[in-house]
């Protein structure tokens, strides 16, 4: 697992207080992990400030499971 | 009760009669104040009065870049924002059938655009803090209307819907958004009124007088505080006995 994914698997297992485990690559923020509409932009907050980068709101609507955040930030952080 | 020590503050309009009651009622209660408003002199001489723990943040909320930097300069100043107070406000009273569209877009871009922006901008550090007062300054006239003034009612009941609709948005974060109502104040704006306004004003007052500045902003400070914490998407009619709902 890359550095990128196990920090945002952190995030997400903190900020949504579920188990590690089910914070798989394929979990669905809302439907999978019980996070309402406010968590979400939450958690693109908590990635913004985590990986000092701007996620615009365009790109945040596209970000609906774990995998999804670890791509973009994949994408879009320099190493 | 209602100590605000430590909470960090920002006041738009601040230089107005209300604006300044607010402002100085907040600090009273131990808030880091950050006035706003766009005449400089005026804010420095009522920080020069207030002391310790006031910063200086002047803006045209008029200006759509000045009000998106507002926020961000105030939580600079203050080192974070745990109070907003959405005070500032504009007349550009005409009739109905003679109000002229610039009249409309002034009112609406100052007295409730400027407040959609700046508690969009607060909320945000307010979520990650997990604490935040939200208080808007509506009227008596949003809920009552007033002839003369469609702009300005219908901005003042626009605060008060926005203020419903984010308070149920972010409740669960521990943040609270209201409005504050007044009726009558005693301000340099009810100064201007002849006797024979003022005298068929306070026929409709049961208090029988006119409000203060400073009976406005104990209804803030009750608001901004942590006792407050229950109470959200409400308004708080300080108005006399003049509306009752």
């Amino acid at each position: 697992m890359s550095d990128i994914a196990e920090r945002v698997k952190k995030i997400v297992v903190e900020h949504l207080g579920v188990d590690a485990e089910k914070v798989t690559d394929s979990a669905n923020f809302i439907d999978d992990l019980g996070a309402d509409s406010l968590d979400t932009v939450e958690l693109v907050m908590a990635f913004e400030e985590e990986f000092s980068v701007e996620i615009p709101d365009d790109a945040a609507e596209t970000i609906v499971t774990v995998g999804d955040a670890i791509k973009f930030l994949e994408k879009n952080v320099a190493a | 009760m209602f100590e605000l020590k430590g909470r960090k503050a920002l006041v738009t309009g601040a230089t107005g009669g209300i604006g300044g009651a607010i402002a100085r009622a907040l600090h009273a209660r131990g808030a880091e104040v950050a006035l706003s408003g766009t005449r400089r002199e005026a804010l420095e001489k009522l920080a020069g009065e207030l002391g310790e723990r006031v910063h200086v943040v002047p803006a045209n909320l008029a200006d759509t870049a000045e009000v998106e930097a507002l926020v961000p300069a105030a939580e600079q100043a203050l080192g974070g924002l745990d109070v907003l107070v959405n005070n500032a406000g504009i007349t550009r009273d005409n009739l109905f059938m003679r109000m002229k569209d610039e009249e409309w877009d002034a009112v609406i871009a100052v007295n409730l655009t400027s407040a959609f922006r700046l508690s969009r901008a607060a909320v945000k550090g307010m979520m990650r803090r997990r604490f935040g007062r939200i208080v808007g300054i509506g009227s008596i006239v949003g809920a009552t209307g007033n002839p003369g003034q469609g702009n300005y009612a219908a901005a003042k009941a626009g605060l008060v819907g926005m203020t419903k609709a984010l308070a149920a948005e972010v409740a669960s974060r521990g943040i609270t958004v209201n409005c504050v109502a007044p009726g009558f104040i005693e301000t340099p704006m009810t100064d201007a009124l002849n006797d024979k306004q003022r005298e068929s004003i306070l026929g409709n007052v049961p208090a029988g007088r006119l409000g203060t500045g400073e009976e406005v902003a104990a209804a803030v400070v009750y608001l901004a505080s942590d006792e407050a914490a229950y109470v959200t998407g409400q308004t708080l009619h300080v108005n006399g006995g003049m509306a009752m709902f």
